[in-house]
């Protein structure tokens, strides 16, 4: 339904995209104990690392190779076997995960072959936990850093299964890079609820939750543990969230024959019916009278919300599977998407229910919202400048949200989670009509001014 | 390349650098970056050091060449303050692909000034190079030129790719660039007897604006504020401004020292950080600026301020007293500015754990200064169970340190408050300081805490993971207890310049071998003490230790 068009701007303005390696990196934050090792300069990893600890508020385990300029020209061998014995000795992590950058890519650092040398070198290494992905800054996005790291995880941590027999309650989740801890611990009950013993992969609501641990580590604090992520193969089913995460699914059956259903979204009344549906099938059992209870009241939020949301025209800035997923559940509810921007390619694209969406950046997303007279926006807390200035209303989603506080905590899935957001969004437009839009005796002394200017929506003027 | 590396030497040189000045010439060549470690390394790199240092100048549109990484994950999250233009905040990035890799980024970044001039109009655009164009071989210091001859507007080259160093060493490249391209281009369209420069100082929180007012007052005018709420043009003109501080804080001596060189504009050290502080730099200020020609009756109208000012501050510090008195703080920093946040401290009633220092006297300043930076470095280094245990034995009342311990601390259920840069509140000048002592009263009586440390009703006292770090820590330190020979390889192990990375034993082993007697000595054998310097002061404790019975043997001989 949707036109997908590349910016053609040399200049990037305000950034929407973040690059390949912190989504890699975000991926190994969702296991146990693990340390994600960013193979580039020092910046590669420290900038990374001011992302998350801004968002999530947690101190975040995250390491760099150091490279300088030296050691980029003759080759990176050297800092990636230092790297993993210093780590290994020192913080002593359960697995060490490796993400490439722009600097070791361009000049062609082969580290699978380092790694395959460093277990030679070091035999306290030869079976050591370590994942390496190829993740160039200079190409794709945080998006396709996770869902390369995850499929990869899957390659190298999964155990082949020895027999045939299949744990009938075990399922496996393969999240998408969009869902927040909060997200993740609102899916683990719901599967609890159905009777279902759901292993996630990767687990970051078990690590990035912001909990007070029972013990202090240097790693992450919490995920899914390696032994459980070996065992996969036995589970009956594995549930993919979100696009992205097909390749993962995909190489979890090669690997494993575990059968894969994916849900490309989780927020909204008939995406979470068809999810329960499943759910009922695959556990046997009916869905809890709690989830039909869940289900009135998303009906209710929709019935009081859509006065307030119908009709409204919306400028969204976010990454593919969480623009299609949030975008279509607005859309549902008869808001109009005026503007759709995300940050890389995705088969959801073309199916986004809106005229066109562009592959840009921020300054995109405002100068279009400007012209096409859009009253709310949603992106990453980076969109507060230009929300400002349109004098719109603000709504975060997606990462980073650096400004405001209980990010890792935010719900989109779900029956619960959609009514939340679907009252926040309606409440944040009152108050804007509140605050900003109330009559007084000369509203409507010129009432068929909005009426006589031609709508085409296709212009767009600049925007200084 | 070759002239980045010129240029990094020259900055390695710099002879307004005590430390520097200190070492011999092959040490010098060395640098004085911390040797980078693999695996252990934290901070950002050059290409972060000169944005930090370059982006709190507000009207100019800061364009990053190089892949999304270097401003896609960055943008906008500096908390410099801006009094007009916001175009600072905006993130300019040609964002290269892979085709710009292979084929080179040239003409992309050439089109992106193009864009960014006829959108955005700065006054001028400053281009950052990263580390992959950097390989690749583009030259941004020609398409600067070109860009700059073509479209009438400064377009200045940044060159300081990540992967030449740390975050330090971006700072003086920045400096560089400015020197090179910027300062003097422009005459100032008035000059005044009482033209200031502010030469290191971000704005961090607007916190230039807790003093801007004392200085409107004695009618002292900041010609340039590099880079704090700067504008291109101001900083451009400021080398015709009669004086200059520099905001306690090495990262632009460069600049303050090659401003004197060139125009003749004297500078001295200084800081806003403590009341002393305060009053010591308007004092330096208003004397350098009389000294180059103002109305003497500066002087007198600044002690007046400064009389003022100091009255106020302590009386409005008085209330916290008995609030205060006896409270133990907790202050690690390796920043340079917060050290002088100690003489407040006091004043208010505290103490000082972690230090053993009483009174700030001069002598006592430089003492804590170095012991906090050794304590900044030890506890980048620590595991976070580690830090839980010293919080625990310090039986401090608060933490006053950088964030990157912050959760640690909090987690800890010990109040916490942000000294660094990314505090969301403004310390500096007199009223800082009050601000400071209000902060630190806020979060220590906080309620909150006495609930925090309840445990769960679940739990018993063994079970919380607080007695959990304790028994873990305690075990380990039995173990040790137990085995002699580990105990004295963690004890030879227990690292003294973490810059170098040199460990206790080496140092006792050089001292021991080559008849060592002085921290240079030691530096040429082991190369600690080579980096920043602030462990010289354990190597002489060291030096006192091991060195003294051979010297008591010669004395007997």
């Amino acid at each position: 339904m949707a036109k997908v068009t590349i910016g053609k701007k040399a200049c990037a303005v305000n950034p929407l995209k973040m690059s390949q390696p912190i989504g890699g990196s975000f991926a190994f934050l969702g296991l146990r104990g693990a340390m994600p090792l960013l193979h580039g300069s020092q910046g590669c990893t420290s900038f990374g690392l001011t992302l998350f600890v801004r968002h999530f508020k947690e101190a975040v385990p995250m390491q760099t190779t150091a490279m300088s300029e030296v050691a980029t020209v003759l080759g990176g061998y050297e800092n990636v076997e230092q790297a993993i014995l210093n780590i290994y000795k020192k913080q002593k992590p359960e697995i060490i995960g490796i993400c490439s950058t722009g600097v070791t890519e361009t000049k062609g650092d082969d580290v699978d072959g380092y790694i395959r040398l460093i277990r030679e070198k070091h035999p306290e290494l030869a079976n050591y936990p370590l994942v390496y992905v190829s993740t160039p800054d200079f190409k794709d996005a945080f998006q396709d850093g996770w869902d390369k790291t995850v499929a990869k995880m899957v390659e190298v941590l999964v155990d082949k299964p020895t027999s045939i027999r299949r744990d009938p309650a075990r399922v496996n989740v393969l999240p998408g890079c969009h869902l927040t801890p909060g997200d993740i611990e609102e899916l683990r009950t719901i599967f609890e609820d159905f009777g279902l013993e759901p292993s996630f992969l990767p687990d970051i609501g078990g690590s990035l939750d912001g909990h007070i641990p029972d013990e202090f580590t240097p790693t992450t604090i919490g995920g899914i543990g390696l032994e459980e992520i070996a065992t996969m193969g036995s589970a009956s089913w594995t549930i993919a969230i979100g696009a992205q995460m097909k390749r993962a699914a995909e190489a979890m059956q090669a690997r494993t024959g575990v059968p894969y259903r994916l849900f490309e979204r989780l927020c909204g009344l008939l995406p979470n019916d068809e999810f329960m549906t499943f759910l009922s099938e695959i556990s046997g059992r009916p869905v809890p009278a709690k989830y039909r209870r869940q289900r009135g009241q998303l009906a209710d939020a929709m019935l009081d919300a859509h006065f307030h949301i119908g009709g409204r025209k919306l400028a969204i800035g976010a990454e593919p599977d969480l623009l299609f997923d949030v975008a279509s559940m607005l859309h549902d509810m008869g808001a109009e998407i005026a503007v759709a921007i995300t940050t890389t390619q995705s088969p959801v694209l073309e199916r986004m229910p809106c005229a066109e969406v562009l592959i840009g950046d921020l300054e995109d997303l405002e100068t279009q919202a400007k012209a096409r007279d859009c009253g709310l926006m949603m992106t990453h807390s980076h969109g507060r400048q230009a929300a400002a200035r349109l004098k719109i209303p603000f709504y975060r989603i997606g990462f980073p949200m650096f400004d405001r506080l209980g990010a890792g905590h935010l719900l989109t899935v779900g029956y619960r989670g959609t009514r939340d957001l679907i009252f926040a969004l309606a409440n944040l437009i009152i108050a804007d009509r509140e605050d900003n839009h109330q009559p007084t005796p000369d509203t409507w002394l010129d009432p068929w001014a909005e009426h006589q200017a031609p709508i085409d929506s296709a212009v767009v003027a600049p925007l200084h | 390349m070759s002239s980045l590396s010129a240029t990094i030497q020259n900055v390695f040189n710099e002879p307004g650098c005590g430390k520097n000045a200190n070492k011999s010439e092959a040490e010098r060549k060395k640098g004085c970056t911390k040797q980078l470690q693999p695996g252990g390394a934290a901070g950002g790199c050059a290409f972060d050091g000169a944005k930090v240092a370059l982006q709190p100048l507000t009207d100019v549109a800061h364009l990053v060449h190089g892949p999304i990484a270097c401003e896609g994950n960055s943008w906008d999250n500096r908390g410099a303050a801006s009094s007009g233009s916001q175009i600072w905040r905006t993130g300019f990035t040609t964002d290269i692909n892979e085709t710009d890799v292979v084929f080179g980024g040239e003409k992309r970044l050439y089109k992106a000034i193009k864009e960014i001039i006829e959108k955005y109009d700065p006054p001028a655009v400053f281009v950052y190079q990263t580390c992959v164009p950097a390989m690749t071989g583009d030259d941004i210091n020609a398409v600067c030129k070109a860009a700059s001859a073509k479209f009438g507007k400064p377009c200045i080259p940044v060159n300081s790719p990540g992967f030449v160093g740390p975050k330090n060493l971006g700072n003086k490249l920045a400096g560089e660039a400015l020197l090179d391209h910027v300062i003097g281009t422009v005459e100032p369209e008035v000059t005044t007897p009482y033209d200031l420069n502010i030469i290191g100082e971000y704005n961090l929180s607007g916190e230039l604006w807790q003093v801007k007012p004392l200085f409107d007052e004695l009618g002292i005018r900041i010609s340039a504020c590099i880079s704090g709420d700067g504008r291109y043009k101001d900083v451009a003109s400021s080398h015709r401004a009669r004086a200059a501080m520099m905001v306690c804080s090495k990262a632009m001596i460069n600049v303050a020292r090659k401003m004197e060189e060139r125009y003749g504009i004297p500078f001295f050290e200084g800081s806003f950080y403590g009341i002393q502080d305060s009053s010591d730099s308007l004092r330096e200020i208003a004397r350098l600026l009389v000294e180059r020609g103002a109305p003497a009756d500066l002087l007198e109208r600044t002690e007046a301020v400064i009389a003022r000012e100091e009255a106020k501050a302590w009386a409005a510090i008085e209330p916290f007293k008995k609030r205060l008195t006896g409270k133990k703080v907790l202050l690690i920093t390796g920043g340079v500015k917060s050290w002088s946040v100690v003489a407040a401290l006091q004043e208010a009633g505290m103490e000082l754990v972690g230090t053993s220092v009483k009174k700030s006297t001069k002598e006592d300043k430089e003492r804590i200064k170095e012991l906090m930076g050794q304590d900044a470095h030890m506890i980048d280094d620590m595991a976070p169970r580690e830090m839980y245990k010293m919080l625990k034995d310090a039986k401090a009342d608060i933490m006053l340190s950088g964030g990157k311990s912050q959760f640690v601390a909090l987690k800890a259920a010990m109040p916490w408050l942000d000294i660094n840069q990314e505090r969301s509140h403004a310390y500096m000048g007199y009223i800082g300081m009050v601000k400071l002592v209000a902060e630190i009263d806020k979060a220590i009586y906080n309620p909150m805490w006495e609930q925090l440390r309840k445990r769960a009703p679940w739990e018993s006292a063994s079970t919380t993971w607080q007695a959990k770090a304790i028994a873990q820590a305690n075990a380990e330190a039995a173990a040790l207890a137990a085995d002699p020979v580990a105990a004295e390889a963690v004890r030879r192990a227990k690292k003294i310049c973490h810059c170098k990375s040199v460990g206790l034993g080496t140092i006792e082993d050089a001292i021991k071998a080559h008849a060592l007697t002085d921290v240079a000595g030691v530096r040429t054998h082991t190369n600690a003490s080579g980096g920043c310097g602030a462990c010289a002061g354990r190597v002489e404790d060291i030096l006192a230790r091991v060195s003294a019975p051979a010297e008591l043997l010669q004395a007997a001989e």
